[in-house]
């Protein structure tokens, strides 16, 4: 499994992505392979202001509906609309292709409470 | 306490993702439910169900005990080698589980019921076999079952054990013998494909998995975990026990009234069937296709207009539709078959009402 490290991590299994005062969220390789084949994404409203671990969106694989929740607080800027007609891009390239939401940080300071790679695969990839 | 099937080492090797199914570590999936799924719909998948149980009655009184503790007929199985689906159920009517009985001899009979049910089962046979002349024996732990489902089953069988068995219907089995062993062959399944489930010796079952998977190579045979196999089942609207069916529900309300036989003399349950049906069923298990987007999971209301009539009890994405499908319990007084939603996370979404299987069966009936 790969974890990039110029990524950082919650413990909810999302990867957060800061470019300036922007960011992308997706789930990590471990989260994509746990719910095995993913067949729908409830995407959430571009808009909307969520705060950190609010749930905002929804991964649906075969087996089971699995929440989404936002590593930081913020408002949502843009979704993923590939993953409408493709939900397996989440599982085929989960940390580029298959990214789910674009959010604006309110508070760029909470990334440095978020896992780093290292941390987040050997406590909680396993 | 865990139990483990003889081809638990084979799934490890094969790197299934194996979970706890009711005390027996199964694999739920391999390659991935989606290709799995696929695979048997489009070629054959090969499935360990060694955790189902299989007990058997006999003696002189079989056939009479059987159709008290059960709610079909036994006159159905009118010769040996036929096979039916029926409940066991208690007092109330709801199912203690749904089974298969198989007839070996007049006097003679195999009962295949769920892994999860099997204890509960057994206690329920034997305290009502006491007043009966049989005997009733537990072979669950002793016997290995395999399913070979899909449209390839009939050539992968025929080149694991030369015979194509032509004459072998849906819901008929026969005996036979793969590398000297004795082995149940049964035109069975829970997929709606035609294919077989083997039944055989403990330590034998695995010589039979290998001798399938390997005449099945070029036909694209894989393993198929439970993750399938209820994404199958579903798209077929079985109901499954735990889920669609339970101690609570009766055949009625579950659309089975096909397996109640009220012509019988008596039968556990059957005082309270026939009650519910002079006085119609409060609830109705219906079936759906999602129209908008999402996908439906046990729990999840069902609405008529913007009122609650039920709750779902299965659901997934078909694989084969690229849909949400699911089956769920509403009342029928308010049931309106043009105007259903379900509620997804606090939302409305459309459903379809779904009349008949979500797919067609192939199944291998005597024309």
């Amino acid at each position: 499994m790969r974890f990039p490290e110029t990524l950082r991590y919650t413990p909810s299994h999302e990867w957060i992505e800061v470019t300036g005062k922007k960011a992308r969220v997706g789930i990590t390789d471990f989260a994509q392979k746990e719910l095995g084949d993913i067949v729908f994404v409830e995407l959430p409203e571009a808009g909307r202001t969520v705060k950190a671990q609010q749930a905002c969106c929804v991964v649906e694989s075969v087996k089971t509906a699995s929440d989404i929740y936002s590593p930081v607080d913020g408002t949502i800027t843009a979704v993923n609309a590939d993953l409408d007609k493709k939900p397996e891009l989440i599982n085929e390239d989960c940390y580029a292709k298959g990214w789910i939401f674009e959010i604006e940080l309110t508070n760029p300071a909470q990334i440095d409470n978020l896992l780093t790679a290292k941390s987040y695969s050997e406590s909680y990839a396993t | 306490m865990s139990y483990k099937t003889p081809l638990y080492d084979n799934h490890t090797a094969h790197e299934a993702r194996m979970i706890d199914f009711h005390g027996w570590e199964m694999p739920v999936h391999y390659s991935g439910i989606l290709d799995e799924h696929q695979t048997v719909r489009t070629k054959a998948g090969i499935f360990d169900l060694s955790h189902m149980g299989e007990i058997d009655v006999c003696g002189p009184e079989s056939v009479d005990f059987l159709n008290y503790i059960i709610c079909n007929n036994m006159n159905r199985l009118s010769y040996d080698g036929r096979i039916i689906y029926t409940g066991l159920l208690n007092e109330n009517g709801g199912f203690i589980d749904d089974l298969l009985v198989y007839r070996k001899k007049p006097d003679s009979f195999m009962l295949v019921v769920n892994a999860a049910n099997r204890e509960n089962d057994l206690e329920w046979i034997n305290r009502h076999a006491s007043s009966f002349d049989v005997t009733v024996e537990d072979r669950s732990l002793s016997t290995g079952l395999i399913a070979l489902q899909g449209p390839s089953s009939v050539d992968i069988l025929k080149e694991a054990m030369g015979s194509s068995f032509k004459d072998l219907y849906y819901y008929h089995f026969t005996e036979s013998k793969i590398n000297r062993s004795p082995m149940t062959i049964s035109r069975t399944g829970y997929t709606g494909e035609d294919g077989f489930e083997i039944y055989g010796g403990w330590d034998d079952i695995p010589h039979v998995w290998d001798a399938i998977l390997e005449a099945g190579r070029h036909r694209g045979i894989k393993p198929i975990g439970l993750g399938a196999r209820d994404t199958l089942r579903l798209e077929m609207r079985y109901p499954l026990h735990g889920s669609d069916i339970s101690e609570t529900v009766t055949p009625l309300e579950a659309g089975l009234s096909w397996i109640v036989d009220f012509s019988k003399d008596e039968f556990i349950g059957k005082k309270a069937l026939v009650e519910q049906n002079a006085n119609g069923v409060k609830r109705q298990l219906i079936a759906f296709v999602m129209a908008d987007k999402g996908v439906p999971r046990a729990g999840y209301d069902i609405l008529c207009g913007n009122e609650t009539i039920g709750t779902v009890t299965s659901g997934t994405m078909s694989p084969s539709l690229l849909q949400g499908i699911g089956m769920g319990y509403v009342d029928p007084e308010r049931l309106d078959r043009n105007n259903l939603f379900l509620k997804i996370y606090d939302k409305q979404k459309k459903i379809e009402f779904q009349k008949g299987p979500f797919i067609r069966p192939r199944i291998y009936a005597k024309k």
